[in-house]
């Protein structure tokens, strides 16, 4: 907690242009934002999202960024059966939509490369959206620097930014990729057809030269719950790991 | 601004009123934390209630359970979005508290502190005249650790992160000091009727 960026400042509702839909699995939709002027944001932060119906009746969610820093706000999107705002985002949005934003917002859920690392990403479905934000900007910012994602996805086609995701693993800098696929068999060497647990996170830190400085763990309340448990079990610091949780 | 196609799914009548302006309402009880989830020892654990940086009582676990205890059911408003009605808490209020300390109010503010180094500032008033408690149960049970058990403070009436988790002590202060969150873009009172979320709210 002793590396945190300056407090953010949100600012006020601005109007967003949807510029381009990404789908990205059947339940997880990409938004590209045309924002002037575009925010400058860090890794891991979020955009609030406010609707507005026509009886002037509004409804506000965040939805985390998963593009880096310096480029187009990526806010990437689950759609939830039950949802007000993400079955809008997935069923009536196309481009050229305008919506409201503010933000960027948070300020301890970041990771910048003066952090440095190791840097242990574990993210459940998606809660990896944050995470991804931080992966790319180690890409394009601080290859070097050891960092590790350990996603779990339901199967191999659940894999949001799969393709992406494997080409970082397969660049040979920092970056490392694990899969834990919960209801698939595991495809690579090294991933696990299981749910993330103390062993599968004491075997992974286990082939690190040093633990890791900073945690970052995404994803509904009981995985957080289980993956910083097992991060706890395998030594690491709890002030070092940092947390987002989404549901009950 | 109307949003192209949106209609919104809107609260009942009889919650209208009661949902602050950008929350929905929610029946599920959401965790949110910046960190791993304390488990914290009841039988290691104290409350000290300092004025400034002069501890002037604090309580054991039995101490502090031998306390007069309150009940409060109140509408609870994270700034995440979601509220919750009726919640049922059972705790020490901080009147009783500071009756069993032996003072008065003495400063305008306070800082709650938590077992992890989390604080979260609130204005004095808001905390006394029977507004908020250290809550030591929940829905009649003990509280779960994820929500902040064994012990946490409860002002209802701001946003729940002011509520804080795992507290183990106040510290009335002078001057109004920002605490974690409000360190990090949140607003220094939080008023959920008054949208007051964030640091230019």
């Amino acid at each position: 907690m002793t590396t945190d960026a300056p407090p953010a400042t949100p600012g006020r509702w601005r109007p967003a242009t949807i510029a381009r839909i990404a789908p990205l699995t059947p339940h997880v939709r990409s938004f590209f934002l045309s924002i002037d002027p575009p925010p400058r944001f860090q890794a891991g932060q979020h955009m609030d999202v406010r609707l507005t119906a026509p009886d002037g009746y509004q409804a506000q969610r965040s939805y985390s960024i998963a593009s880096a820093p310096g480029s187009t706000v990526e806010l990437t999107i689950e759609r939830l059966a039950d949802g007000e705002v993400s079955p809008f985002f997935h069923d009536v949005a196309v481009a050229g939509d305008e919506i409201e934003v503010r933000g960027p917002i948070g300020g301890h859920f970041v990771w910048q490369p003066a952090m440095g690392g190791p840097v242990l990403l574990i993210g459940g479905g998606s809660g990896v959206v944050p995470l991804m934000s931080m992966a790319r900007h180690h890409a394009a910012a601080a290859p070097a620097v050891p960092m590790r994602l350990l996603f779990s996805a339901r199967t191999w086609d659940e894999v949001i930014w799969r393709d992406e995701l494997l080409a970082l693993d397969a660049r040979g800098d920092g970056f490392g990729l694990t899969l834990a696929l919960t209801r698939d068999a595991p495809r690579r060497p090294g991933d696990h057809g299981r749910r993330v647990d103390a062993a599968m996170v004491a075997d992974l830190l286990a082939g690190w030269p040093a633990p890791p400085a900073h945690v970052f763990v995404c994803g509904a309340n009981p995985f957080v719950g289980v993956a910083v448990d097992a991060v706890l079990a395998a030594g690491v610091p709890p002030r070092r790991v940092r947390t987002e949780r989404y549901g009950g | 601004m109307t949003t192209r196609g949106f209609t919104g799914r809107r609260p009942g009548q009889d919650t209208a009123g009661r949902l602050p302006p950008g929350q929905y309402l929610t029946q599920d009880f959401p965790v949110l934390s910046a960190g791993p989830t304390p488990r914290v020892r009841t039988e290691n654990w104290t409350f000290t209630l300092k004025v400034g940086p002069r501890p002037v009582a604090k309580w054991t676990w039995a101490e502090f359970g031998a306390l007069p205890r309150t009940r409060m059911t109140r509408d609870i408003h994270c700034v995440t979005k979601w509220s919750k009605f009726d919640t049922a808490w059972e705790g020490v209020s901080i009147d009783d508290l500071l009756l069993a300390a032996g003072i008065a109010a003495p400063m305008p503010y306070t800082l709650a502190h938590s077992v992890d180094g989390y604080s979260t500032n609130v204005p004095t008033a808001d905390l006394i005249g029977g507004k908020a408690m250290v809550a030591l149960a929940y829905d009649g049970a003990p509280i779960e650790a994820d929500h902040g058990g064994p012990a946490r403070l409860l002002v209802p009436h701001l946003y729940f992160w002011k509520s804080a988790k795992w507290i183990n002590g106040l510290q009335f202060t002078e001057r109004d000091t920002a605490g974690f969150w409000e360190l990090r873009g949140y607003h220094l009172y939080g008023d959920p009727f008054r949208e007051q979320r964030y640091s230019d709210d």
